[in-house]
């Protein structure tokens, strides 16, 4: 097996592809350079999609539909849950980081197939675009992200359609990404690197990655369907032609299921990368963090019809699917009991990258308890399609993924440019994102306990005030992007430098300059057999003398 | 762990357990209870908060404590302890919590059976003939376990038919077609139900039952309201533009003034009870 381009092709790389700033708008086969076009490209569209999510918390300060019409209020729930879900934490957390670690995690100089790469990348500005245009074409789809038919049959076509065409471009994105990841860590490994020696990150992208490929098609196939029904009429989901909505729904959450585990199992993976750097310790129980993200990529795909509890299924169903997914929670567990002790005892650093990482452990733990919760047939069919469930969504994408997000890009920036972002606007952003997302979804818990359904324009008044209280929280989500954002922009070209190897970090990223030159490594690739070979010396020494930590 | 360190740990994970078994009977974290169900699943609730906020509470004070206990003091230099793994620690965290989900999952087992989730499903039980053995029905919660024997019989069907945007109540025996539900207090309703045009849902969270109505396909929702009151009905399931505005009242009143209502509004001319 080939490790690595060989040497001779270096050159005519260089030729090829742009240098500077160029690069980044270029079709760039570099998989660091297809990394940052991932970020960026991602940020911008989190930006769009949290001006919806503004929108939708405007509309929701009063109890009365007024800020916009109902038919674009319902476009734009559409559009926001389908843009942060396929535009920002899907293309983030696998496209990426995935992009920019995985070549380096394996020892190899680039990813299995870089065009195919690239070509990935491409298809999601064309997508995102086409998606954001049917708004101004003749209205987005009105459906929810979700799109149950008969609704998404009755609406208005040109929306849908568009937007069934944008999701099978980034569902195709994502497919080619997972085959690319799968190829990468499997086949590219650097000779003598053992799967067991890999870092934590590269089994939850093997894990995500085999998600995707067995998942996506499905919905691919779904779609295309859904997408004859509206254009050729046809019967499939169609209940006036015979056709079956609840047939839609399963085939919708095989995927759509799946797809929360693509986004929070890179998250798992990156966090398990940041906390031994920043706590000055080994991963804690590498070998059960492995098992346990296999157990969840197993289980993640017999849990789809916990969505349906209230559908219309037999009890037998409800009961597999209740057992199923609440047994989730015991390797999910296990990786955040592991995180804990990862840090105890550890020598952490208190910076902006280790506290987004902290916030991630409290904000998905809440959010997993509330998912046991949900599992249980008897307290689902209260809370089902209610804020609950919105509260409870939220937590693991906004709080568990971007949270991470947010975690890594403090962490691995100085790779990214070479320069530190400004500690101390770091905190104070996540200070405000902190406080701005629990103030928004910790309140709407209890407006879908007590009878506020999601996806409402207008609701009862006496969830008024509490209302109020969740739109200040998303304010502040709001105004916590900009710190971010003056952060992030000032430090490229006035932030300090930050050497190569600013945290004093082991994984083979930081083996090599910051940034990285263009195939990683200027001699060989270095075997790391322990990325996280921390404070072994120290322990040794410290062995001799009484500890109070133990 | 010192002695000490072992003596506080005990002492705060008490005081957390009490103060949660008091926060969940004491603060009003759900509506108010209306159906022969909810106060079960109020049961199931109470178990499962306590339970969440120990877990909760617990893991965020392990995380800020780790934080600040192990926090880089100033000047110090090196890292920590070189710990990779404890075999004993990773099987108490995988067993424990399989253990609580064990727990959980057959007492909200039995919740579920005691709501009647596991019967198999009965509508306009004295009227069997009217349906075709073909039809299918899906979904929903039975009736209840113990009231099923001795008031089966008498349950009161309720036609729903749900549509963009409103539901629609019909009583077949006494012909009336109604905006509003009207049901006495104590009797088992049984309600079909079934949608014209895209997927609503049928919720009053006052019962805490939900169930969808779905176009194409009956389902079928059994419930006894237990409370005289106005409750709402909300569609639950995105339905259009005016779904937030999709609401119903359902009516629980005194047998008494159910049958007035029922008398008033009877269409037909022969109506018996």
């Amino acid at each position: 097996m080939s490790i690595s381009l060989p040497p001779s092709t270096k050159n005519n790389i260089e030729k090829l592809q742009p240098t500077g700033w160029l690069r980044y708008f270029s079709f760039s086969l570099d998989h660091k350079v297809i990394g940052i076009q991932y970020l960026v490209c991602g940020f911008i569209f989190y930006l769009i999609g949290g001006l919806l999510a503004g929108a939708i918390r405007i509309e929701l300060t009063s109890p009365i539909s007024d800020f916009m019409p109902r038919e674009v209020y319902n476009q734009v729930l559409t559009l926001h849950g389908t843009i942060m879900i396929f535009l920002w934490i899907v293309p983030v957390v696998n496209g990426a980081f995935g992009n920019y670690l995985i070549p380096f995690y394996v020892g190899a100089r680039d990813m299995a197939f870089p065009r195919l790469n690239a070509v990935a990348f491409w298809l999601i500005p064309p997508a995102g675009l086409l998606l954001i245009s049917s708004y101004f074409i003749n209205g987005a789809a009105q459906s929810g992200w979700t799109a149950y038919p008969p609704l998404s049959i009755t609406t208005p076509a040109a929306g849908q359609i568009i937007w069934i065409i944008s999701v099978l471009l980034l569902g195709g994105s994502s497919i080619f990404g997972g085959i690319n990841f799968i190829a990468t860590i499997l086949k590219l490994r650097r000779p003598g690197l053992k799967l067991m020696q890999l870092p934590m990150y590269c089994w939850a992208m093997l894990g995500t990655s085999i998600l995707v490929v067995l998942s996506t098609p499905v919905l691919a196939g779904t779609l295309i369907l859904l997408s004859f029904d509206i254009v050729a009429h046809t019967g499939f989901f169609n209940p006036s032609l015979g056709g079956n909505v609840i047939v839609y729904q399963h085939l919708f959450w095989f995927y759509s299921h799946p797809a929360v585990y693509i986004m929070v199992l890179p998250a798992f993976g990156l966090v398990s990368e940041i906390l031994p750097v920043h706590s000055r310790k080994p991963l804690f129980g590498y070998t059960t963090m492995v098992y346990s993200i296999m157990a969840i990529v197993a289980l993640g795909l017999v849990v789809w019809a916990h969505h349906m509890f209230t559908s219309g299924t037999p009890p037998w169903m409800r009961l597999f699917f209740t057992i199923a997914t609440a047994f989730i929670a015991v390797p999910t567990g296990i990786k955040f009991f592991n995180w804990v002790a990862t840090l105890w005892g550890g020598r952490i650093s208190l910076n902006s990258a280790i506290l987004f990482s902290c916030g991630f452990i409290v904000n998905f733990v809440l959010g997993g308890i509330t998912g046991v919760a949900l599992a249980q047939v008897p307290f689902d069919v209260h809370v089902h399609d209610t804020y609950f469930v919105v509260a409870h969504f939220h937590y693991i994408v906004y709080g568990g993924s971007v949270f991470v997000i947010f975690s890594s890009i403090y962490h691995w920036y100085p790779k990214f440019t070479g320069k530190m972002l400004n500690e101390k606007i770091g905190k104070l952003h996540f200070a405000i994102t902190f406080i701005g997302f629990n103030l928004c979804f910790a309140p709407q818990h209890w407006l879908g306990l007590n009878g506020m359904p999601r996806r409402v324009a207008e609701y009862d008044p006496q969830f008024a005030f509490v209302n109020q209280l969740s739109s200040i929280g998303a304010l502040l989500m709001a105004l916590s992007t900009l710190p971010f954002l003056w952060n992030v922009l000032y430090s490229i070209f006035k932030g300090e430098e930050s050497g190569d190897n600013p945290w004093k970090a082991l994984t083979p990223e930081w083996l090599t300059t910051s940034p990285p030159p263009v195939e990683n490594w200027i001699g060989e690739a270095p075997l790391v057999t322990e990325p996280y070979g921390y404070g072994e010396k120290q322990a040794r020494k410290a062995s001799s003398k009484p500890n109070s930590d133990q | 762990m010192p002695p000490k360190t072992g003596v506080y740990a005990i002492l705060i994970s008490l005081a957390l357990i009490i103060a949660c078994i008091w926060a969940s009977n004491n603060l009003s974290l759900l509506p108010a209870d209306a159906s022969s169900n909810a106060p079960i699943y109020d049961e199931l609730f109470n178990v499962l908060f306590v339970i969440g906020t120990i877990l909760f509470v617990g893991m965020t004070g392990l995380v800020i404590y780790s934080l600040i206990q192990f926090r880089r003091k100033p000047g110090e230099e090196g890292d920590g302890l070189a710990i990779k793994d404890n075999l004993p620690l990773e099987i108490l965290w995988t067993a424990v919590p399989a253990v609580v989900i064990l727990f959980v999952g057959l007492y909200s087992y039995d919740i579920y059976e005691r709501m009647g989730g596991m019967q198999t499903l009965n509508h306009d039980v004295h009227n069997q003939h009217s349906m075709s053995s073909e039809e299918r029905l899906w979904g929903g919660i039975g009736t209840l376990k113990e009231d099923n024997a001795e008031i089966k019989e008498f349950p009161i069907n309720v036609e729903l038919t749900a549509m963009q945007f409103a539901f629609l109540f019909n009583y077949p025996k006494g012909e009336i077609i109604s905006g509003e539900l009207h049901v006495p207090v104590g009797q088992p309703v049984s309600m079909k139900m079934e949608s014209k045009d895209v997927i609503h849902a049928f919720w009053v969270p006052e019962f805490r039952l939900k169930q969808d109505v779905i176009p194409g396909q009956p389902t079928i929702l059994n419930f006894t309201p237990t409370k005289t009151g106005r409750y709402p009905i909300i569609c639950a399931e995105l339905c259009g533009p005016y779904h937030g505005g999709m609401r119903s009242t359902v009516v629980v009143e005194e047998p008494e003034e159910y049958d007035a209502w029922f008398q008033k509004n009877s269409k037909s001319t022969e109506v018996e009870l």
